[in-house]
Parts: structure tokens; C-alpha cells; sequence
């Protein structure tokens, strides 16, 4: 005999999920519906009217010499924010969860940047990033104009990615250590005995039972770097010196808010959603094969 | 700016104490006609704005003007747009001098003299400074919103250290600056000049002065059809004086991202010569080292040009459509309020931002107000402001998404100054890209002609 739960009502499925469909709808299909729409028009900003021009805004984006540059740049951000956070997280992790002394008051301590706003953490690192009058200014007595990311724009590039990682290094230790600490400490302890040392039992049984989180760590993570940056940039470099960190999603946020070229912004918006689903496409195709669930 | 939130919370718990307090005396407020202003301004002169609307409120009976901070000027105007499609805009909202055309093209307005004509104010138009007016006026100078916070960008300098090389007045040109500052490095200061990237003083205040447009078709004034000429005018041999002064060390960046902007590094005393807002004046008498001698001057201009007027930057405030016949009497009776020489000189004393008015400055010169030495030097943004006629190169900059341009023009002064690109080079390259917003503006407002 089929043992299902199903329900005899009709509506009360549909009235059960109901809250969820309209949340969803609301606050996702809505926006992204209206942003469609302007990515295809011309739209005055006050209401005044707008017209329908077909793809012209994305060609005037991928039209702009400059548009791939960013593109590359969000790209390089992505993947070097990504990789600083995450193993900067899972060592640390790894660490406390060696319960090594005075582990607790880290682990505690560990967890607040990501309750830091973006903006505050971004004023903060300002100040310890700037040339003249910041912790890194000693550079400067070495050896003058050895540091000013108000003007190279590699350093500038570089203040965004710590400033960024320093906040998801949080987040992504949270994850990892509850990964740690669910992996059986039997089979830990079972290696322990056969002679391997901590560094063996790290790779050949955490790592690769920590696999699950670590790919949905990559997956937000890489997400959260494409789509989470702008208040960052706007706070410590403004995409400056010269557009050196100009990411796409700070384009959009001043074309579209600052600016107030809502169609611009719109189509650029839809560029960068089809770039993240491609991207999250790619992971769950070909990364997330060769992860084992136990 | 965490001190200054904190500041706002106190302030917030202090008004809801108040509040309580006073609760049975306010009930008369029931009666009032209620409406919003937006603004723009925050920290400080957020709530000197929120002061203004106080006074307003204990002047009269009749209405009751809410007044809400957006907490920046690009947020005030987002705001508004998102209010006004959803028909929940406040009466009155501060747009700062960028965000100006948009409005202006969109009809969401009712414009200046229409209200108070209909709410039965006269008001002497010709009273405001052209200087100041014509920056929120159409092109045949009739008034769409109501000048505010007003200031002009202002040459600071350090007698001290003028005193130091023998000098005692401000210098005049440019070429005076590179003798004065050339001295200065050889008797062993560090940054002479402090310059930065914001287009505000150094290119658009630099095009009024010289007389140059920034722009063809009148800076934009006379259609949308206008482009950018910056890389044609004589702003490219100051953009090369510039980047001659850096590299010869008698001029130093000060941003934020180096640790001090322009004011702080004068304030501090390490720069000598710099200049911005006159609205910033009144920061420096309060921040300046002790004992630190210093004053304003004119901006200097190139030796052998004849001085123009300098731009007004700021904002000003329109009235929304859309709202109901009382709402736009309590408008106009705030608008007709501010602009009393009484109001202007309140504005005046407890920011650093100027008169708009020609009688609210004459009963401020007649009290005394400029003789104090804590605000002596301010009568000279309403010289530079009123140095020439306004003529159709210095009423203003109209150009369709004017923060992208402004964006652009940065852009290229910091790859000229990290020299990715040469001055030539870096200025073509802003042109031809603020051109490309500007056409794409002019597509998007497609029928629509300037007021």
C-alpha cells in the first residue's frame, strides 16, 4: 500500500503556499519583470513617458569599449574575493575546530564582521587604506609613493577585495565550522590511531567530508561577489582611480541611481543576472558531480 | 559619521521626550495644514534645515511643514522619483544642481511663479542674484524652483605662510600661484597646493570665470542637443599647469582615499592654498589649527582675463505636483518665509552657505554680519558670484546626466594624473564619452524641448 500524505482539499494546497508565491512574486518577479521592461525602453526617470527601442540598450552596453573591461574586473574580483574569503574562513575554522585554547571567545569574535554594514566596514578600511594618514602610511616613509591606491589602481582593486573578503570570511566560517563539527568525530579520532597526523586528517577525511558545504559556499559566494559589491566601492574608492574598480554592479548602481538612466541600468542588470545564472549553471553542471554527499 | 548618528538618535530620543512633554500643547496642531519637505542635507546641516523648518512652524499657525532628511542629495531626488510614480511625493523636495534638467523636462513640477502668483505672493523675481537664479531658471531666466543653499567654490589661502615668502595678499592668477607656491617649496613646505578631482572647482567654476563654455548650444541651455568642449578650451592647459604642479611637487592630491580632503588638509595647516565651497567656510573657523591665520579670496584666473562670474552650486527647492490646493499654500507661504532677509540671515549665520537675495545680503552688510571675524571673507562668494552680467556662458551647466559627465571627467583627470594617459588623450576620451550620455539623454526625452 502507497503510504502518501495527500491533501483532500483542492484550495488548501494552493492556499498553503499562497504567502510564499506572493512574497516571491512580489519581491522578485515584480522587480525583475519591471526591470525586463525597461532594458527595452527609454524611461524618463520622473514618469514622463518612454519608448520602446528593442535592443538598443544592450547595444549601447556592449557597444561601450569600455563595458568588457568592467566585465573582466568583476570577473577577477569574484574569483579573488572568493578564494581570499574562503580559505581564509576554512583555516581558521579548521583551527577552532582543533579546539585549540581560547577557541571560544575566537569563534565568538569571529562571527561579527558579517554584522558589520557594508558601508561601515567600507569607511573603516578607508581609513586603514589610506596613503597619508592610514596604519599603511609607514609604506610610504619607506619608500615615497609606494602605497596610494587613490592613484593605482591595482592597490585600490586590492583595498576592495580585503575589505570585501574580510566581511564574508565571517560568513563563510560559520558554515564550515558546523560543517567541521558535524563530520563524525569517530572517524577523526579512528584516523588519529592509525598514525595520521593532524595535516593528514584534514585532507583525507575533513576536506573532502566538508565537500557539500564548501560547494555551496562557492556557489553563494561567487553570487554575493558579483551582485553584493557596489556599497564597498561606493564607500572606499567610488570605482576610482580611473575606473580601476569599476565593477558591473557599481556601473549599474550609479548609472541608475546616481545617474538616473533607469533603461541603461535595467539592461545592464539583465546582463549580469544571465552572467551569475551561467556562472551558477556551469557549478552545479560540472562542479557539483564530483562532490560526494554522504 | 557614527559620531554624527549618534548625535541624530540623541537628538530624535531628546524630540520624542519633548514630544511627550509638550504633547497637550501641541493639539492645536490637529488644526494645521500638514505637508513634507524632502531634503537632501544630513548630519549638521541636516538639522540646521530641520531648524528652518522649526521656525517656520512657530512663525505662523496655519501649517505645519514636515521636514524629512533623505540623507544624501542623490537619495532626496531617488526618493522623490519613487514617491511621484507611486503619487506619495512630498510637496517640497531639495534637488541638487545636477539633478536639475531631469526634473525640469518631466512637467512633475509647478513652477515658481505659478505658485506664489496663485497664492496671491508678490514676489520681486529681479531680487534674486542672475548668478544664482539662472542656474534654476529656463532659458529666457524665468525662475522653476527656488534657490536655497547657495554657495560658489572659493580660493583659501594661508597667510601665515604667505607671510612666510614675503607676500601679503592673495594671489590673483594662476601665474601668481605657481611663484607663490614654488617659494613656499623651497622654504621647505610640504604641499603648497592642494588639489582634487572634483569637477565642481576645477573645471566647471574654471569655464564660468573664463568666460569658456564647457559645452556648445550655451552650456546646453539653448537645446539637448549640446556636446562637450572641455578638450578644447583653455581648461586643457590648466588640466597640464596641474599635472605640472604635481609633478614638480608644489601641488599634492587630497582626496579621501589619501586620508584628507581638500579642507581638512588646509584646516590641518599642511596645505597652504586650495580651493572649494564657500558652505565649507564656516568648517574651517571651526576646525582651522589655533592661531592659524587664513582667509577666502576670489578664485584666481589666468593673467590677462577679464574675471566672470563664478557658478552657484547647492540647491534649490520645487514644489511637486499633484498635491492639494492647501498643501501648495503652506508652500508657498514657506517659500515666501525663507526668503525674508531675517530667514537668510539665520541661514546664513548657522551654515556657511550665502544670501540668494540682493536685500537679504544688503541688510546682512548693513548689520555688520561680514565685519565679524567669523564670517569675514563670505561677501566675497557673493562678489565672485556677481563679478560680470551673467552671460550665456556662465548662467550655468544644463547638460542631461551631468553626474556621468562629471564621473567621466574625473575619471580621465586620474588616469592623466597616474599617468595612464596624456592630458590630450584623457580629456578626448571624456568628451567622447560624456557625449555618448548626452545623446543618449536627448533619445530619452525625445519631443521634449527645454523650458
Amino acid at each position: 500500500m502507497e503510504r502518501r500524505a495527500v491533501f483532500k482539499s483542492r484550495w488548501l494546497p494552493y492556499a498553503l503556499i499562497a504567502p510564499q508565491v506572493l512574497l516571491v512574486f512580489t519581491f522578485f518577479y515584480w522587480p525583475t519583470g519591471a526591470a525586463l521592461v525597461w532594458a527595452f525602453t527609454l524611461e524618463q526617470p520622473w514618469g514622463g513617458g518612454s519608448a520602446f527601442v528593442g535592443f538598443d540598450n544592450f547595444a549601447a552596453v556592449f557597444g561601450d569599449p569600455l563595458y568588457w573591461a568592467s566585465v573582466g574586473r568583476s570577473v577577477f574580483f569574484a574569483a579573488s574575493a572568493t578564494t581570499l574569503a574562503m580559505g581564509v574562513a576554512l583555516l581558521l575554522a579548521l583551527f577552532t575546530d582543533r579546539q585549540l585554547s581560547g577557541y571560544r571567545a575566537y569563534r565568538f569574535v569571529t562571527i561579527w564582521p558579517y554584522a558589520v554594514a557594508a558601508p561601515a566596514a567600507g569607511l573603516a578600511f578607508r581609513f586603514i587604506f589610506a596613503s597619508e594618514a592610514g596604519i599603511l602610511a609607514f609604506l610610504n616613509q619607506i619608500s615615497p609613493g609606494l602605497w596610494n591606491p587613490s592613484m593605482n589602481g591595482n592597490q585600490a582593486m586590492l583595498t576592495i577585495v580585503v575589505c570585501y573578503s574580510w566581511k564574508y570570511v565571517s560568513y563563510n566560517f560559520i558554515f564550515l565550522l558546523a560543517g567541521l563539527q558535524a563530520i563524525p568525530r569517530a572517524l577523526v579520532e579512528a584516523g588519529a590511531m592509525d598514525g595520521a597526523g593532524v595535516l593528514r586528517r584534514m585532507r583525507d577525511i575533513q576536506l573532502p567530508l566538508l565537500q557539500p558545504t564548501f560547494f555551496f559556499l562557492l556557489v553563494i559566494n561567487l553570487t554575493e561577489s558579483f551582485v553584493d559589491s557596489f556599497g564597498i566601492v561606493d564607500i572606499m574608492t567610488g570605482g576610482g582611480p580611473a575606473k580601476a574598480t569599476n565593477l558591473m554592479v557599481y556601473k549599474i548602481y550609479f548609472d541608475g541611481f546616481k545617474g538616473l538612466d533607469y533603461s541603461g541600468a535595467a539592461a545592464q542588470s539583465i546582463v549580469l543576472m544571465v552572467l551569475v545564472m551561467a556562472l551558477t549553471f556551469v557549478q552545479f553542471r560540472f562542479i557539483e558531480r564530483r562532490v560526494h554527499y554522504r | 559619521m557614527l559620531y554624527r548618528e549618534r548625535m541624530g538618535r540623541a537628538a530624535r530620543i531628546a524630540l520624542l521626550a519633548a514630544c511627550g512633554l509638550v504633547g497637550t500643547v501641541a493639539a492645536d496642531a490637529q488644526t494645521r495644514t500638514k505637508f513634507d519637505l524632502w531634503q537632501g542635507l544630513s548630519g549638521d546641516l541636516g538639522e540646521r534645515v530641520n531648524d528652518v523648518c522649526k521656525r517656520f512652524n512657530e512663525s505662523q499657525t496655519e501649517f505645519e511643514i514636515v521636514c524629512t532628511s533623505q540623507g544624501s542629495y542623490d537619495a532626496a531626488v531617488q526618493n522623490a522619483i519613487a514617491a511621484y510614480r507611486a503619487k506619495k511625493q512630498p510637496t517640497i523636495v531639495q534637488v541638487f544642481d545636477a539633478g536639475t534638467l531631469d526634473l525640469m523636462l518631466s512637467g512633475a513640477f509647478v513652477p515658481a511663479r505659478q505658485l506664489m502668483e496663485e497664492n496671491g505672493y508678490k514676489v520681486d523675481w529681479a531680487n534674486y542674484f542672475p548668478g544664482i537664479s539662472n542656474y534654476y531658471a529656463t532659458s529666457k531666466g524665468v525662475l522653476l524652483s527656488f534657490p536655497f543653499n547657495s554657495s560658489t567654490a572659493m580660493f583659501y589661502w594661508n597667510k601665515d605662510a604667505f607671510a612666510k615668502i614675503g607676500e601679503t595678499a592673495a594671489p590673483k592668477t594662476w601665474e601668481d600661484v605657481e611663484v607663490a607656491a614654488k617659494k613656499m617649496k623651497a622654504a621647505g613646505m610640504e604641499c603648497p597646493l592642494a588639489i582634487d578631482f572634483d569637477t565642481w572647482q576645477w573645471m566647471e567654476q574654471f569655464h564660468a570665470i573664463h568666460n569658456l563654455p564647457i559645452a556648445t548650444r550655451d552650456n546646453g541651455y539653448s537645446g539637448l542637443d549640446a556636446e562637450l568642449t572641455i578638450n578644447k578650451t583653455k581648461f586643457v592647459d590648466f588640466v597640464k599647469y596641474l599635472k605640472r604642479a604635481h609633478v614638480e611637487g608644489w601641488a599634492k592630491i587630497k582626496t579621501r582615499a589619501t586620508g584628507a580632503t581638500l579642507g581638512e588638509a588646509f584646516a590641518s595647516g599642511d596645505c597652504q592654498m586650495t580651493q572649494f565651497s564657500i558652505a565649507g567656510h564656516g568648517t574651517i573657523v571651526k576646525t582651522s589649527k589655533p592661531g592659524m591665520n587664513w582667509d577666502v579670496a576670489m578664485m584666481p584666473v589666468y593673467a590677462g582675463t577679464e574675471r566672470h562670474n563664478s557658478l552657484v552650486g547647492g540647491a534649490s527647492l520645487w514644489v511637486l505636483q499633484g498635491k492639494s490646493k492647501d498643501e501648495y499654500r503652506g508652500a508657498a507661504a514657506f517659500l515666501a518665509f525663507i526668503a525674508k532677509p531675517e530667514s537668510e540671515e539665520y541661514w546664513s549665520t548657522v551654515t556657511g552657505y550665502i544670501p540668494v537675495t540682493k536685500t537679504g545680503f544688503a541688510a546682512m552688510q548693513a548689520k555688520g554680519f561680514y565685519d565679524k571675524p567669523t564670517y569675514k571673507g563670505r561677501e566675497l562668494a557673493i562678489q565672485s558670484l556677481t563679478a560680470s552680467e551673467v552671460g550665456p556662458l556662465t548662467r550655468g551647466v544644463r547638460l542631461g546626466g551631468f553626474l556621468q559627465i562629471r564621473k567621466e571627467v574625473t575619471d580621465a583627470l586620474e588616469a592623466i594624473f597616474s599617468d595612464k594617459m596624456t592630458v590630450e588623450q584623457g580629456l578626448a576620451q571624456a568628451v567622447e564619452r560624456s557625449n555618448a550620455t548626452l545623446r543618449r539623454f536627448e533619445k530619452t526625452y525625445a519631443g521634449k524641448t527645454l523650458p
